[in-house]
């Protein structure tokens, strides 16, 4: 396995600067803090349960909203989850869809227990076995414009998994209200009404 | 295949398409049983529906958020059994107060062959209830267009997430010969 290496906020930060029309789903939980972190948008649904419905809530909304990019950032414990969802995807096979998993290889909002990926479950190698035509494993910070530029422009389904450190940040929590989330976003994509 | 599967003269299968197409339904996610085979591959050979099969039933509630706030309504099809997979996500959908409709086969029930399907049969409507889905059980052929019907309108007009459960003795099928030859 390679280590570990990236700050987590510094690669949202990247991924959701000038963000453009970029669809967001967040998954339980930390992804869900550092997409907060980066800035609250009514663009960013993000999901405070559900856990291992993050990329099948991507593929819904990417299937819907076809002219959109959709990117779906999430853990690698809520990804292992719902690892079925990467089959189902890569049957589908949405272009406009990118999951981006913050792997720190920990259930971080739990008391740090290492989680599958820490003893070498490769989640970009399973995304490539489903068919995915791009997945990869990104270590350093000169990988994060490339990175970038796959999620906001680049055929997809992607999968990318990003090893980050395992540490623990202040936390900045997006608004929990579910029918707040879902209507703010619905007004945002589809206007009033 | 062509035509009705079961005893009954009514072809439900096409009458739940049509409500289907009739409510704009695009997306039909489901996790494969028998009894909707027909449905199924209607909706499949519909170039205004998009037919996804899922590895599990939860996926299907993903699915569903996803596409509702992405503006497109869709629908899961689903055996009794598939109703504990599904369990604790259909709490998002309440917290979200998010639309959803589920049409599930029922087994565990008058005519059952596998006694391991019977417990979770038993226990489905409760537990759906349980988590805040509204249930409507149906158990003549006759009564699965009009039920539909409605429940799409509870579901997307009403932001209700809703079951449609059809009775085993409505699918019919009374062996594990049946099922395989179906």
């Amino acid at each position: 396995m390679r280590e570990a290496s990236l700050p987590r906020r510094e690669v949202v930060s990247a991924l959701l600067e000038d963000r453009g029309g970029l669809l967001v789903i967040t998954g339980l939980g930390s992804p869900t803090w550092d997409a907060a972190a980066a800035g609250d948008h009514p663009l960013t649904f993000p999901l405070w349960g559900a856990m291992g419905q993050g990329a099948m809530t991507g593929l819904g909304l990417a299937l819907a909203q076809p002219q959109r990019r959709v990117l779906v950032l999430t853990g690698d414990g809520e990804a292992l989850m719902g690892i079925g969802a990467l089959a189902t995807i890569g049957v589908q096979a949405p272009a406009n869809l990118s999951i981006v998993i913050l792997d720190n290889a920990r259930y971080g909002e739990t008391g740090m227990q290492p989680s599958h990926t820490a003893f070498g479950v490769d989640l970009a190698g399973v995304a490539t076995a489903c068919a995915f035509p791009f997945a990869t494993t990104v270590t350093a910070r000169a990988e994060l414009p490339a990175l970038r530029e796959r999620v906001h422009s680049l055929p997809g389904p992607n999968l990318v998994v990003v090893k980050v450190r395992p540490e623990k940040l202040p936390l900045v929590l997006p608004p929990r209200d579910g029918v707040l989330l879902r209507d703010r976003f619905r007004e945002a994509l589809l206007g009033p009404g | 295949m062509s035509g009705p599967q079961t005893s009954s003269a009514l072809d439900w299968s096409r009458e739940a398409y049509r409500a289907f197409s009739d409510h704009r339904i695009r997306l039909v996610s489901y996790v494969p049983d028998a009894g909707l085979k027909r449905l199924i591959e209607l909706c499949q050979g519909d170039a205004g529906m998009r037919a996804v099969p899922l590895t599990t039933e939860e996926e299907g509630v993903g699915l569903a958020m996803g596409a509702w706030l992405g503006g497109e309504k869709s629908a899961l099809l689903l055996q009794s059994s598939g109703v504990g997979n599904l369990v604790n996500v259909l709490g998002a959908l309440r917290e979200c107060r998010l639309p959803f409709l589920m049409v599930v086969t029922m087994r565990g029930e008058e005519g059952e062959f596998n006694r391991w399907q019977v417990p979770m049969g038993r226990a489905a409507p409760a537990v759906l209830e349980g988590m805040g889905v509204r249930v409507v059980r149906v158990e003549e052929a006759e009564e699965v267009g009009p039920a539909l019907r409605q429940a799409l309108t509870r579901a997307f007009e009403g932001g209700q997430a809703v079951a449609l459960l059809l009775a085993q003795s409505l699918i019919g099928i009374k062996s594990f010969q049946e099922q395989a030859n179906r």
